[in-house]
């Protein structure tokens, strides 16, 4: 007990304060509220560490074809020219081609040329991989096993991080498979989305708010609807704009309205208007929020100086409740850019290596690549996945630093 | 009285009354206000006086199931008559509310978007400092124009709000209990301001503090809640008179403290 007023006896008045046991309990609620929060940011930092986990680690490489039928010595002793000699003789010449087509040979790096004899001279491929923390704490396990199975291949360090990672876009080994289609996929479908969802969520939130008759059965339905809607499962979202976007309106999704000659329903355009559909009730509550939360003074000051009900809204209201209104587009950003469901019935292409040009082309997104690499039997695949969820998270936190500062900026002002 | 009816009253209402949905909260008021002098409306809590003075520039629209009947004469025209413009009511009678509630904007935007929304063609400076002079501010913020309008204490908030009201080039303004949120040296200075101002415009204030009223007003109306709680006018008359010399026993109740 402690007692520093040295207040011996709790009782005051004549009355019993209780105060021990009031103090207990407040004591057991803070615990509660600590552990609570301990409870959440350990899951999360399980979560990350998981991700991180399979991103890096030891990997066990070999030839498929042995390199000493092509070469004598180490391969960093090969000079450029019969570098260059190794590659026009020993790959099919469309392949050749097709490479001095990306970037004629004799002007590409040493560095560059041995990694193309390694992976499709050699066809050096990764056989086995490992996970970070047990590449740290038992690599022998690892190197014991892959010199049990693997007796020719050598084990190294190996990030899955690479920019290769960024610039490459799917293919069949995972080494070689990379994200960039999805990444274009996944921010362009988010343009869309937000072009789309921003303006129109926006303004049935300033009618709702401003304009609507309040507390008529009607709007109290409207609202009820829309509130309900924000917690209608993404699948169901997905099969909507399945009928709707991809089938009834595939003349204008598929491009054929405009003269896009071959193309079906199943395009970037309409998946971004289903996105759209799915953060519309989460856009508008929020913005219906950020209205509400406008002092009416402000309104009554712009009313009482002869402002019709637009000028209000447009220089008083809007401004007033943009930060708010910005929260909620962050967070109906976040949702868009990590939903699978929909983007999987709308019909995006789990492999495709070209990049989405325009509003009809067929498309990925990252998650759907982050989806289909962990539906793979090759644990390389696992490693590459996790690697998507690490640029996923990195593509999120700095869209949402991009809105958070915007609307600091804009509360600064005031 | 006899060539009063040929007068320009500044405001008149004929029985007027003002329902919120179907409870009556003001009744029977006919008040007529004396062009470039400052009317005080007093009264107990809850007796329509803000109620009254906001339908003075159809502020009450936006309070739903608010409807008036009886009429309110502006320079001849009843403002609720179908065909007024709610917007155009607002620019020629302002308004100054209880809490002072400057836009979150530099001290130059509040006094100039008002004109600017208005269409005012002239120069913005000049009107700017013009307001501010009149409202007493200028020699505060001459200097600190793009500073925000909420950096400012209490009182010079209210009088920016005084500033941002004149520079719509209203005729009358009306203050629903300016200085509620002010301290007594704050106070003092938007009485000294209003008795200016009654120089070019009518004002009308409503007003819990009776010392206000007696000091700084020439006229004073007095409501009273009836007993079927609707508001009503009971005594009107030259404030010297109305609080030396009350006809109705009810307003010298009030006006000497026993109740309200």
């Amino acid at each position: 007990m402690k007692n520093p007023l040295n207040l011996v006896s709790t009782t005051t008045y004549g009355r019993d304060l209780n105060l021990e046991q009031r103090q207990k309990k407040a004591t057991i609620w803070k615990a509660l509220f600590r552990l609570s929060t301990l409870v959440g940011v350990v899951a999360l930092a399980i979560l990350i560490i998981s991700i991180v986990n399979q991103a890096f680690g030891l990997v066990a490489i070999e030839d498929t074809n042995d390199r000493n039928d092509f070469i004598s010595t180490s391969i960093k002793e090969v000079t450029k020219t019969e570098l260059i000699q190794l590659i026009e003789t020993n790959l099919s010449t469309n392949r050749v081609r097709t490479l001095d087509r990306e970037e004629p040979l004799v002007e590409r790096s040493r560095h560059d040329l041995m990694a193309l004899v390694e992976t499709e001279v050699f066809k050096q491929r990764i056989v086995d991989s490992y996970s970070l923390f047990g590449s740290i704490f038992t690599p022998n396990t690892f190197r014991d096993q892959v010199a049990k199975k693997h007796p020719e291949a050598i084990v190294e360090f190996k990030s899955w991080f690479t920019p290769q990672f960024l610039q490459e876009s799917m293919s069949k080994t995972p080494e070689l498979a990379g994200i960039r289609t999805a990444l274009f996929g996944s921010l362009f479908l988010i343009l869309i989305t937000i072009s789309v969802a921003f303006p129109l969520g926006v303004s049935a939130a300033i009618y709702l708010e401003e304009y609507a008759r309040q507390n008529t059965w009607l709007s109290r339905v409207i609202q009820t609807n829309i509130d309900n809607l924000a917690g209608v499962p993404s699948i169901i979202y997905g099969i909507l704009g399945l009928t709707i976007f991809v089938r009834a309106f595939e003349p204008i999704t598929s491009g054929r309205l405009f003269g896009y000659e071959g193309a079906n329903g199943r395009t970037i355009l309409a998946a971004g208007l289903t996105m759209a559909l799915l953060i519309l009730p989460i856009l508008i509550t929020n913005a219906q929020e950020a209205i509400r939360a406008v002092p009416n003074s402000l309104r009554q000051a712009s009313y009482g100086l002869g402002a019709t009900q637009w000028q209000t809204i447009w220089y008083h209201v809007l401004p007033y409740a943009l930060p708010g209104i910005l929260t909620g587009t962050i967070l109906a950003i976040s949702r868009a850019l990590g939903e699978t469901a929909p983007l999987i019935i709308v019909g995006a292409a789990t492999y495709i290596t070209k990049d989405p040009s325009g509003l009809f082309s067929n498309f990925t997104a990252i998650p759907i690549q982050i989806y289909n690499w962990t539906t793979r039997p090759q644990q390389e695949f696992r490693n590459i996945a996790a690697v998507a969820i690490l640029v996923l998270m990195f593509m999120l936190l700095s869209m949402n630093a991009v809105a958070i500062l915007w609307r600091n900026k804009i509360q600064n002002k005031r | 009285m006899t060539n009063q009816t040929d007068k320009q009253w500044a405001i008149e209402t004929q029985d007027l009354d003002i329902y919120y949905s179907d409870f009556r909260a003001v009744k029977n008021v006919s008040l007529k206000i004396e062009p470039k002098k400052i009317t005080s409306i007093i009264g107990p809590s809850g007796c329509g006086k803000s109620t009254v003075l906001r339908s003075f520039n159809r502020m009450n629209d936006f309070i739903p199931g608010s409807r008036v009947t009886g009429g309110i004469f502006f320079q001849g025209q009843n403002i609720y008559d179908p065909r007024i413009d709610p917007v155009q009511v607002r620019q020629r009678i302002g308004m100054v509310f209880q809490k002072p509630n400057p836009f979150p904007k530099s001290i130059y935007e509040n006094v100039a978007w008002g004109a600017r929304i208005n269409n005012y063609k002239e120069n913005l400076n000049d009107l700017v400092e013009e307001c501010l002079v009149k409202s007493a501010l200028w020699g505060e913020v001459k200097d600190l124009l793009q500073r925000p309008a909420l950096s400012l204490s209490g009182g010079q908030q209210q009088r920016l709000c005084i500033a941002r009201a004149l520079a719509v080039k209203p005729e009358i303004i009306l203050m629903d209990e300016p200085c509620s949120a002010l301290d007594p040296i704050a106070t003092l200075k938007i009485e000294d301001l209003m008795r200016e101002l009654s120089a070019q415009y009518t004002i009308i204030i409503v007003t819990h503090n009776m010392q206000q009223a007696g000091r700084a007003s020439d006229f004073t109306a007095y409501f009273t809640m009836d007993t079927d709680r609707a508001g009503s006018m009971i005594e009107y008359g030259v404030t010297s008179q109305v609080f030396t010399n009350p006809t109705h026993k009810s307003t010298e109740d009030y006006i000497s403290g026993r109740f309200g």
